[in-house]
């Protein structure tokens, strides 16, 4: 019944042909893709499959604990109960959640914030905090409502605390959360140190660091005490959901830091300080161990961790006490007549005087056309070194400083650490002026500020004019002249502990250099010190001691702390000269030196001296006085 | 011939089958087999049973097994009828058509059946059965009549709209009307200005997808869609995150595949639509580049058979339906492999015999029974 034509068939086939041609293009163009996906550029997407799948979730490490040299724990962790969310589950509806849960657990806006920050940061993914520090009630009204909210749980977490509180605030400093600037700088820290350190990658895992020291020796120990946060690889899927744990690393607990800092004594001091504001730095000048170290007022680093409520934060700020501020470290005062006793030593190490040599002071000097009067009227008379330093003589000084010029000054002093940098193993310290010829050429712009005039240079004598240290400078100065020229790097931390094997591995720095003195011209600043304190302006404090101390009183000007920020009523308490002291102890073999002042307090034997002596009482004999409450650990 | 039982057995089996291309039967088999086992791990966290997949295996194979029997004079027979039907039901869809995602594609006749894939068959039965009608009488305007048979439902379908089929439908139809002799210098001119085309986008990809570049006849998410394809990391959590992730798995799956049920991408829900048309990418990264030249080899076989049944057909009719067939079964398999690996757009169409999906199988069921039925009534005709 079917014939077909030839031709039409030949037609066909042929057609057939070209579709065969054309399936095959087609096939192989499929087997080209497939060869370029799969075997050119496998490396690429087998990587971008893995990196699909896998998320880290951190698990933070233990923060090390912050002891006193005698072991008293002054910064540590404890458990608090934290209302937990998983991010997975609330996906959407935050807010929701949010206002559910507020009806039986108070919740603040600030705690809103965090939560969604968080959450923001993750990818979705984990657990996060909504509220810490539940109390009782709350977990007991939580728990009965729980089938209410999916996702949310109860858990125990670890928090940063101050047990002391106010104690040794500016020392200890506080840790916070991480901010997007922490992050970055941590960020570069690593890149930076990647090179030399195989084991960058891992402590490069920045999602399991919230918190971070931020100022005082939380910060300047950060690396040592964060130690490093452990992570799970966990299997996720497309919508983030965790499927099974592949590895886990766990984290390394940070290391605890020994202070050299007696906390007691830190104590005391503080307490006697009372209302007053000032900086009171002991040290033992042997080791250069920072013994304490005073910043008054100070604040609760406590109120920092979980992040300051903006009313405490801005008490703080904003009170003319400025009790944020790190006095000892920041704050630069002129150093008054506790600079005579240097000036002395300079003298005679430069040959400008000898101990018996004397001037007479008619109770002021002239110099040019201008006349540099003396604190007693009349003047002391007929005045040799030791008197100088005792009766606190300021013509001796106001010659002195004449006859040894500003340079000689400076070239003496500087090697003690008057307006150095002590490096000192805290975060921001002052450099302080020790006025030259080349510091004033290099601080002011105009060619006639540049000049350095004669009549500058008397006042250095007494320690004002341009000078001006910091207290720890001061303290540090005294720690090497007791020390007898050797020079200690002063420190707050002396040793890193292992966590678990207790060891310590010691961290206090060798000796830096030595300045080359004459013992018997040290002699003869002690010996003259050492009078101060029995005849001298500090004779009243230093009555009955069971030891020899050597000390020396100084009253400064002020205008330090820019006055113009105080409130008009209380202008005239800050325009009150700040007391200043020094001292060191036991004479014959320092083991603790002080510098302190108290700010607006006027002169340093009445306020200063006192706190110095108690101070040393205490520290040398363990004399607690009975004004101050007694010690109490904390529980 | 002994009759003892065992023969009995037999001569039944071989009865049964008697006349089925065993070639065609095992590829048909082969790929049958591979879908089974893709589909188990491509199932897996779905709600899809295996028994599911069994039962439309199994019907797949019995639709074939029946069309097989039906002789092709049959076919050509009811073949205005069956375009006649699909044209009225899809009119009725268009008229009270089920809308799901937006789309009005569906038909509620106690059961949902979707008219446009009875359309795939339909299509090349009518036209090869008017090619048939004027054999040796063709004139040009028995070409535009056949452009206009193609035309309508493929517009209808278009309207529904659902482009991928519509494109699918077209080809099938287009199929017949070239191998029927449509002159080559109708085809040429729109062979060089696509090739033109898609040369000039792959070369100015950058430029003329900027977001201010206007194309000329082309409606915004057309646009969209081919600069996705282009480029789809321009959109990778929109249009381009299916692209990404079924090339992230194809790719991770390197020469020898991450091994049956290892697949990350796919067990992790990486993949979108992973047990119907993203089945390739299971698939691929499961068992590799080898497993894929496996996968094409079989699809080669497939179609290398299917022509070769066709060319040796008895008559215009069951020649240009057993091409149409074939060349149907290859567009599937080049789009959809095409599709998921980022070489083509993204468009709704399924992996041939290893998409999960009853209706699509029971299509290619069906193709593959009118490929035997040619097959088995070649050596009557001809005797």
């Amino acid at each position: 019944m079917v014939s077909f034509k030839k031709p039409d068939l030949d037609s066909f086939q042929e057609r057939i042909h070209i579709a065969t041609l054309f399936v095959t293009f087609c096939f192989l163009l499929l087997v080209t893709r497939l060869v370029w996906l799969q075997l050119v550029s496998h490396g690429k997407y087998a990587l971008l499959a893995e990196s699909n799948r896998i998320a880290l979730v951190p698990a933070p490490a233990n923060r090390g604990l912050i002891i006193d040299r005698n072991g008293i724990v002054i910064g540590r962790n404890y458990s608090a109960l934290t209302l937990d969310v998983n991010a997975e589950e609330v996906k959407g509806n935050v807010d929701q959640l949010i206002n559910d849960l507020s009806e039986i657990i108070d919740i603040s806006p600030r705690d809103r914030r965090n939560f969604k920050r968080s959450l923001e940061d993750s990818r979705n993914m984990g657990t996060f905090p909504l509220r810490s520090m539940l109390n009782e009630t709350e977990t007991a009204r939580f728990m009965a409502n729980r089938y209410r909210f999916p996702g949310v749980e109860i858990r125990a977490r670890s928090f940063r605390e101050y047990p002391y509180n106010e104690l040794a605030s500016h020392l200890i400093g506080y840790i916070g959360r991480v901010s997007q600037r922490d992050k970055e700088r941590m960020q570069s820290e690593i890149e930076n140190s990647k090179a030399d350190d195989p084991d960058a990658l891992q402590t490069s895992f920045l999602p399991g660091i919230q918190y971070v020291g931020k100022i005082g020796l939380e910060q300047s120990y950060e690396n040592v005490l964060r130690g490093v946060p452990g992570y799970d690889q966990v299997e996720i899927t497309a919508g983030g959901k965790p499927v099974r744990t592949l590895s886990s690393s766990p984290s390394v607990p940070g290391k605890n830091v020994v202070l050299s800092v007696d906390i007691k004594l830190q104590y005391l001091v503080e307490q006697l300080y009372g209302n007053f504001r000032g900086a009171f730095v002991a040290i033992e000048p042997e080791t250069g161990d920072v013994l304490a170290f005073v910043s008054k007022p100070n604040f609760n680093p406590n109120d920092f961790v979980e992040g300051i409520d903006s009313v405490t934060w801005k008490e703080l700020n904003d009170s003319p006490q400025k009790p944020l501020y790190n006095r000892p470290l920041k704050g630069i005062y002129p150093p008054g007549s506790t600079y005579k006793p240097f000036m002395a030593l300079a003298a005679l190490e430069n040959k400008k005087r000898t101990a018996s040599q004397t001037i007479f002071d008619p109770g002021y000097f002239d110099f040019g056309n201008h006349t540099f009067r003396d604190d007693k009227k009349g003047g002391h008379g007929t005045v040799d070194m030791q008197k100088s330093i005792v009766e606190s003589c300021d013509t001796y000084y106001y010659m002195l400083a004449r006859d040894m010029g500003v340079n000689m000054i400076a070239d003496f002093m500087k090697p003690f650490g008057f307006g150095q940098i002590t490096g000192i193993d805290l975060q921001g310290e002052s450099k302080g002026v020790l006025p030259s010829t080349e510091w004033k050429q290099n601080t002011f712009k105009k060619p006639e500020q540049q000049k350095w005039y004669e009549g500058e240079t008397i006042s250095l004598g007494i320690g004002q004019g341009y000078n001006s240290f910091t207290i720890l400078q001061l303290a540090h100065a005294m720690a090497n002249l007791a020390n007898n020229g050797v020079v200690m790097k002063p420190h707050l931390v002396k040793a890193i502990e292992d966590p678990f094997t207790r060891n310590r591995v010691l961290t206090t720095p060798k000796e830096s250099y030595r300045i080359e003195l004459n013992p018997e011209n040290i002699e003869v600043i002690k010996k003259a010190m050492i009078e101060v304190n029995r005849s001298g302006t500090s004779a009243a404090a230093f009555q009955g001691t069971g030891y020899v101390a050597g000390g020396k009183t100084g009253t400064a000007q002020v205008f330090s702390l820019n006055s113009k920020d105080y409130k008009h009523g209380s202008t005239a308490e800050f325009l009150r000269d700040h007391a200043l002291y020094i001292a060191f102890a036991p004479a014959d073999k320092p083991t603790i030196v002080i510098a302190m002042v108290v700010e607006n307090a006027g002169f340093g034997a009445q306020y200063a001296a006192p706190i110095a002596r108690r101070a040393l009482d205490y520290y040398i004999e363990g004399k607690w006085p009975k004004e101050v409450p007694e010690w109490k650990r904390a529980p | 011939m002994e009759k003892s039982p065992l023969n009995k057995i037999k001569a039944v089996f071989f009865g049964f089958f008697a006349g089925l291309d065993r070639q065609l039967g095992l590829i048909l088999l082969g790929l049958a087999a591979v879908g089974f086992f893709t589909f188990l791990s491509a199932s897996q966290n779905t709600p899809v049973q295996i028994t599911d997949e069994l039962r439309n295996l199994a019907l797949s194979f019995v639709v074939m097994w029946i069309v097989s029997r039906i002789p092709p004079k049959w076919l050509e027979m009811g073949a205005v009828w069956i375009y006649a039907l699909g044209v009225t039901l899809l009119v009725a869809v268009a008229a009270f058509g089920l809308i799901k995602k937006g789309a009005r594609r569906w038909l509620n006749i106690g059961v949902v059946i979707q008219p446009s894939e009875i359309m795939k068959i339909a299509m090349p039965l009518m036209l090869a059965w008017y090619f048939q009608k004027r054999e040796g009488l063709q004139k040009t305007w028995d070409y535009a009549v056949a452009i206009i048979i193609l035309a309508i439902p493929v517009f209808l379908i278009a309207r529904q709209p659902d482009l991928g089929t519509a494109l699918l439908v077209f080809a099938a139809g287009l199929y017949v009307i070239i191998l029927a002799g449509l002159p080559w210098k109708w085809i040429l001119p729109f062979v060089g200005v696509g090739v033109i085309g898609i040369l000039l986008i792959i070369i100015f990809g950058g430029t003329i997808c900027a977001h201010d570049v206007v194309w000329p006849f082309v409606h915004d998410y057309q646009k969209h869609r081919i600069c996705t394809l282009l480029d789809p990391s321009s959109d990778p959590l929109g249009k381009g995150f299916h692209t990404i992730q079924s090339m992230i798995a194809i790719g991770s799956g390197g020469f020898f595949g991450k091994g049956w049920f290892q697949g990350t991408q796919a067990h992790l829900e990486f993949i979108p639509e992973k047990h119907t048309d993203f089945v390739f990418a299971v698939f691929s990264e499961e068992f590799g580049l080898l497993g894929n030249l496996i996968l094409l080899a079989l699809f080669f076989a497939l179609i290398k058979r299917g022509l070769a049944i066709s060319a040796s057909a008895p008559n215009l009719f069951t020649r240009l339906l057993g091409a149409a067939v074939t060349l149907i079964f290859f567009t599937y398999a080049f789009v959809n492999i095409g599709m998921v690996s980022g070489l083509l757009p993204v468009v709704g169409v399924p992996l041939p015999f290893i998409s999960y999906g009853g209706t699509a199988l029971v299509t290619l069921g069906f193709g593959a029974g009118i490929l035997m039925s040619i097959h088995r009534h070649r050596r009557l005709v001809q005797s």
